[in-house]
């Protein structure tokens, strides 16, 4: 089974993505929401909050399992997709699109992050 | 631990399937998405390869006794093709496991069932004057210490049955939904098992293949449980090509939308010991029978329970799950999860565990404590769905 990954975009190894920028969009890997199957609820910061690169954000729960989500960059929450508190179930459809979790402002450049190539060899 | 695999475990491989260890099997935990596969069996029909299920047969002049001394059911009620739901007790009276027992034709030898069921057609189940024989299906990773437990207690007690540890020379196939009658008939070759009453079972031809079928499931809508020779496995299996295969993830949540007990999980003799009245088994419970727990069963009702197994249905939004606290609301715990999900029929979060007595009461206000924050909930009797 082979999964969608984007080359504009980079990466966390616990498999979120950021896109690139001073203003990001923030999810979860096509890898991620086939492993965790139907997913059906999210806890997501709120407008405002910061976030920490590498700690843990928020809580995505499939049928099956609870996990964290972590942050791939720092800087403070502009923008929460609150479509998915209803349906949850288009981090399944489109983690790439309509899936997106946050929109963040950087505090600063993001570092440490896998390019395309790097973790497509990683969930190989 | 050497993980074992059931006999399809290839075939589910090639069809996608993903994996998980369940009691120390790699077992398919799912093939397309929970939510189809839960949809498939309440609304058509299913296919479960549950094969990690154990098998022992006991057969022989004390056969029943042996089994009305260490299962809490009364087996001498039974006749062959009969089934029958039990717990086996410790002293004490705690769970170490549940399982059905099947009662097969008189005259089985034991450890020769997948032999002696060839040749036999409905209506010919055995040799009238033979010993009885059974069949019992304890839960995965349970089928060593039950064999111990069952020969141990045999010689103690001196009497005469054979006892053999089938669990590698059997499969074992599901076929849950209100459509299973009709694929069952259309997958039989020969013997009548698509007319079986409900819990009764039966000597059938599957796709050739001769097997010992049951009209018993984990589902809670009709269905059938397919007991067939592991190398044959696969013929077994095809025959059912039409109907969506489904994996453990969506057997659990059909069982919890239900209210069935998951051994390990909703007791377990370590980690959550309880007696099959607290579980809220005691139909299964026979205080007339000599079973190992008896007393301690007998005490227990008349005391009364301090805790009992029952549902919960979340108000707020969240998921409740396993070992999840429940409060009355006010920071005082009153009980326990041991499941929980987010029912795909109800979309619903939904979870089960044990609660005092005075808060398990249908419709009482409580709440379950997700990530340390109270969530509002209702008590619910299950099962969730009316089945």
């Amino acid at each position: 089974m082979s999964f969608e990954v984007p080359d504009d975009l980079r990466y966390l190894e616990s498999h979120e993505w950021t896109t690139d920028g001073d203003v990001v969009k923030v999810g979860i890997t096509d890898f991620a929401q086939d492993e965790l199957g139907d997913i059906v609820f999210l806890e997501l910061p709120a407008d405002g909050d910061e976030l920490s690169a590498g700690d843990a954000f928020g809580v995505i729960e499939s049928i099956k399992a609870v996990s964290d989500l972590y942050a791939p960059v720092s800087g403070e929450v502009v923008a929460v997709n609150e479509e998915l508190f209803d349906r949850p179930e288009l981090v399944n459809d489109d983690p790439y699109g309509d899936g997106w979790m946050l929109e963040v402002e950087l505090d600063e450049p993001s570092s440490d992050l896998l390019d395309a190539d790097a973790y497509a060899e990683q969930i190989a | 631990m050497t993980e074992r695999s059931p006999p399809l475990h290839g075939v589910h491989e090639d069809r996608g399937a993903k994996f998980t260890d369940f009691g120390g099997w790699a077992m398919p935990v799912t093939f397309d998405s929970i939510r189809e596969e839960h949809a498939a069996v309440r609304e058509r029909v299913g296919r479960f390869d549950v094969s990690h299920m154990g098998e022992i047969e006991v057969a022989g002049p004390d056969a029943t006794a042996l089994l009305n001394r260490l299962t809490t059911n009364d087996v001498s009620a039974l006749s062959p093709g009969d089934s029958q739901y039990a717990a086996i007790t410790t002293e004490e009276g705690v769970m170490l496991d549940d399982t059905i027992i099947y009662r097969l034709p008189d005259g089985t030898p034991a450890g020769e069932a997948v032999n002696a069921i060839e040749g036999m057609t409905n209506g010919n189940l055995g040799e009238p004057d033979g010993d009885p024989a059974y069949l019992f299906v304890p839960n995965a990773g349970h089928d060593e210490e039950t064999y111990d437990r069952v020969v141990t207690h045999r010689d103690e007690w001196g009497l005469e049955a054979a006892v053999e540890n089938t669990t590698t020379g059997w499969a074992m196939i599901a076929v849950q939904g209100p459509d299973a009658e009709s694929a069952v008939d259309a997958a039989v070759t020969a013997g009548d098992a698509a007319a079986l009453p409900r819990f009764d079972a039966t000597v059938a031809d599957v796709a050739g293949v001769p097997s010992w079928v049951a009209r018993t499931g984990y589902t809670g809508e009709d269905g059938f449980e397919i007991v067939c020779p592991a190398d044959a496995a696969e013929a077994v299996w095809a025959a059912f090509e039409d109907v969506q295969p489904c994996g453990l993830g969506a057997r659990d949540t059909l069982r919890t939308e239900m209210g069935f007990l998951l051994s390990g999980q909703d007791f377990d003799p370590d980690d959550e010991p309880r007696t099959p009245d607290e579980a809220g088994i005691g139909f299964a419970v026979d205080l007339d029978t000599a079973f190992i727990g008896r007393d301690a069963l007998a005490e227990q009702r008349d005391a009364g329970l301090t805790e009992r197994f029952i549902g919960v249905r979340l108000l707020d939004r969240g998921v409740p799950r396993g070992g999840y606290a429940v409060t009355d609301g006010d920071l005082t715990r009153i009980g326990h999860l041991t499941s929980g999900t987010m029912s795909p029929t109800l979309e619903e979060p939904i979870g089960l565990g044990y609660l005092h007595v005075d808060h398990a009461v249908d419709g009482a206000e409580v709440a379950v404590v997700v990530r340390g924050d109270e969530k509002r909930a209702e008590v619910v009797e299950p099962p969730f769905l009316d089945r």
